[in-house]
């Protein structure tokens, strides 16, 4: 099997210090940078509709208080508050769909 | 008895139009084959023997007893390919979409039942809408029977998928449980959600080719081994597959005619560079000392940083795993172990023995690797080259540092033999790093430390990176020219061919999945 397109150009990695002449990868260009995690945003783990808001902006809240309501596969999950604190924005109404790591609610 | 014949015929001509004129033009239209023009084109001519012709449906539900569903969309039979038998099926788009309703899959089942007990290989060419709903629950538990089959036949006798078509939702289950699957650019479509259930949950919009073409499966998931532009070249590829292969795992493959390698055109001095930072395509080094200098490659589209795939030493199929430096320097990393740890698995199933190519700096360092997995995935080779009991022949061409050199089937995982080109540098990590860990004072306290970084890795380089201290621990069993490495190779293999080992009585291990 021949392979039909043309021959990408010489790139470099380094590794261990050393740097080596090579191709890249299309995975390897289109890896993610990481981002530490951030407790204060919430983020949908499952793509679906939101169902009901519980709360608003500028409301205290209790780690575990429950925040949204998000229907996926057919399950109504409840969204809740990860820490103790304010819910500075609500980026979300109820009705709408979202994707998987979408940025539910800001807090302080 | 003119009559009954007459008869005969009339059944298996309305039988043979599957699903009519109409859908046979419609099928052909998308540039695609008929289900028995695909046999045909498959198996040696005139070999095709179709079984289960005048098979009916068992719908009942939804007014589908007055349906008439020729084959149920699906043809069954035996043939050959290169000479040898096979056991074939092909679902036939053109009657219901080649949905899979319960007699569908009892004539898969069937056939697949055929080629496990007559030990011949099992070809499967998938093109089908998915189940057929109105079937109800007894869709689910044809895929079901089939799923429990491939898992039987793993390692038994030899599974082939092609992919002509729609293979979507739990169809695709089996193609995944095979040895090799086969696609077709702009025909063939794998997923388990479809474009259409995306957009309406998630409101993403994408087509089914972004989403499970060809290409896709072939370059991004791995899914799929072989890649081609057209059918007819997906069957040659699926022929020179088999020309490989053995038929089932107490055979050996088919020896061919031994020829030499055309070192003309594959001339290890100018392919090879000895400077390790260098790139090289690791391809043409296979190509340099196999019969005839054909390579055939699986996956190699797929992590191309590791190449494997068939050749032949002395007319003897050997499986070849190689790091490539053209790519990614030829580093192991969470997509490249999956693709070799496999490939390692079926030749050891299948009494290939195994040659190793070793050339790599290391794993890929990154968050997203360790995140991904890198260890347990990494692991899979180490499980794999262990547990392989084939003849397993390595050559260490250039570099083999810290965890890559034991991975890429060392001595130490019990490879039979080890050969080392005098290039090669076997340590426990790049000369650079090494030396800035172990005269890390040194270089500190110097009056001009970048001029003793230099010496300090200049003197590791040395000492270290080279064959021969792994030698003298007989890590390395000879340090060979490359231009000796043909005959090195078919004399471990001759010298191999009763080999047993015995491992551990146990039901099965628990791999690193």
């Amino acid at each position: 099997m021949e392979e039909n397109n043309e021959a990408p150009a010489l790139k470099s990695i380094i590794i261990d210090n050393v740097k080596y002449k090579t191709r890249l990868t299309k995975k390897f260009m289109a890896r993610k940078v990481y981002e530490p995690i951030d407790l204060k945003k919430v983020y949908s783990f499952i793509p679906g509709t939101i169902l009901k808001v519980h709360i608003k902006e500028g409301a205290k809240v209790k780690q575990g208080t429950k925040l949204l309501e998000l229907e996926a596969m057919k399950m109504a999950n409840n969204i809740v508050a990860p820490i103790d604190g304010v819910v500075a924005k609500i980026n979300v109404k109820s009705g709408d769909l979202v994707p998987k790591n979408f940025l539910l609610v800001e807090m302080e | 008895m003119t009559k009954k014949t007459t008869d005969l015929k009339k059944r298996m001509r309305d039988a043979l139009m599957g699903g009519g004129q109409v859908a046979i033009d419609k099928q052909k239209a998308t540039g695609k084959m008929t289900a028995r023009e695909r046999i045909i084109a498959l198996v040696d001519p005139k070999s095709f023997h179709e079984y289960d012709l005048f098979v009916e449906h068992a719908g009942k539900d939804f007014n589908m007893g007055d349906k008439y569903l020729p084959g149920d969309g699906v043809i069954t039979g035996t043939g050959t390919i290169n000479g040898y038998p096979v056991c074939i099926y092909a679902q036939d788009f053109t009657v219901a979409g080649g949905s899979l309703g319960w007699m569908h899959a009892k004539k898969i089942t069937k056939i697949m039942d055929h080629a496990m007990k007559l030990k011949v290989p099992i070809i499967g060419i998938n093109d089908s809408g998915g189940a057929r709903i109105q079937e109800g629950v007894n869709s689910l538990a044809g895929y079901g029977e089939i799923f429990y089959r491939n898992t039987q036949a793993s390692g038994v006798i030899p599974q082939i998928s092609v992919i002509l078509g729609p293979c979507a939702g739990g169809a695709v289950y089996s193609p995944a449980l095979t040895d090799y699957v086969f696609v077709v650019d702009k025909i063939s479509k794998m997923f388990i959600t479809g474009p259409e259930v995306i957009k309406t949950v998630l409101g993403e919009e994408i087509s089914m080719e972004e989403l499970g073409g060809a290409r896709v499966q072939s370059e991004i998931t791995g899914n799929a081994h072989f890649f081609a532009e057209s059918e007819q070249e997906c069957f040659e590829q699926i022929k020179t597959l088999c020309s490989f292969i053995p038929w089932n795992n107490m055979k050996k493959a088919e020896p061919f005619p031994k020829k030499p390698p055309r070192t003309r055109s594959y001339n290890i001095d100018s392919i090879f560079p000895t400077n390790p930072r260098q790139p090289y395509d690791v391809k043409d080094v296979i190509k340099a000392f196999v019969d005839d200098s054909e390579f055939f490659e699986v996956q190699s589209m797929f992590a191309a940083n590791i190449v494997i795939g068939f050749a032949r030493l002395n007319g003897n199929t050997v499986g070849f795993v190689a790091n490539q430096p053209l790519v990614l320097a030829g580093v192991l990393d969470v997509d490249s172990s999956t693709k070799a740890a496999r490939f390692i698995r079926y030749c050891d199933s299948f009494n290939v023995p195994l040659v190793t190519l070793v050339d790599l700096p290391g794993y890929l360092p990154g968050v997203d690797q360790e995140h991904a997995g890198v260890i347990r995935h990494g692991a899979k080779m180490l499980y794999a080259y262990s547990e392989a009991t084939v003849p397993k022949m390595t050559v260490i061409l250039r570099k083999a540092y810290g965890g890559g050199y034991i991975a890429m089937c060392s001595s130490h995982l019990r490879a039979d033999f080890v050969f080392a080109w005098p290039t090669a540098e076997i340590a426990v990590m790049g000369p650079e790093g090494a030396a800035n860990i172990i005269f890390r004072n040194e270089i500190k306290n110097a009056e001009n430390p970048e001029e003793m970084r230099k010496l300090k890795i200049k003197e590791y380089k040395e000492k270290f990176a080279n064959p021969y201290v792994a030698a003298a621990y007989g890590y390395v069993d000879a340090v060979i020219e490359p231009a000796e490495t043909r005959n090195m190779l078919i004399h471990a293999l001759e010298i191999s061919a009763e080999k047993a080992e015995v491992r551990p009585n146990k039901k099965h291990g628990i791999p690193p999945f």
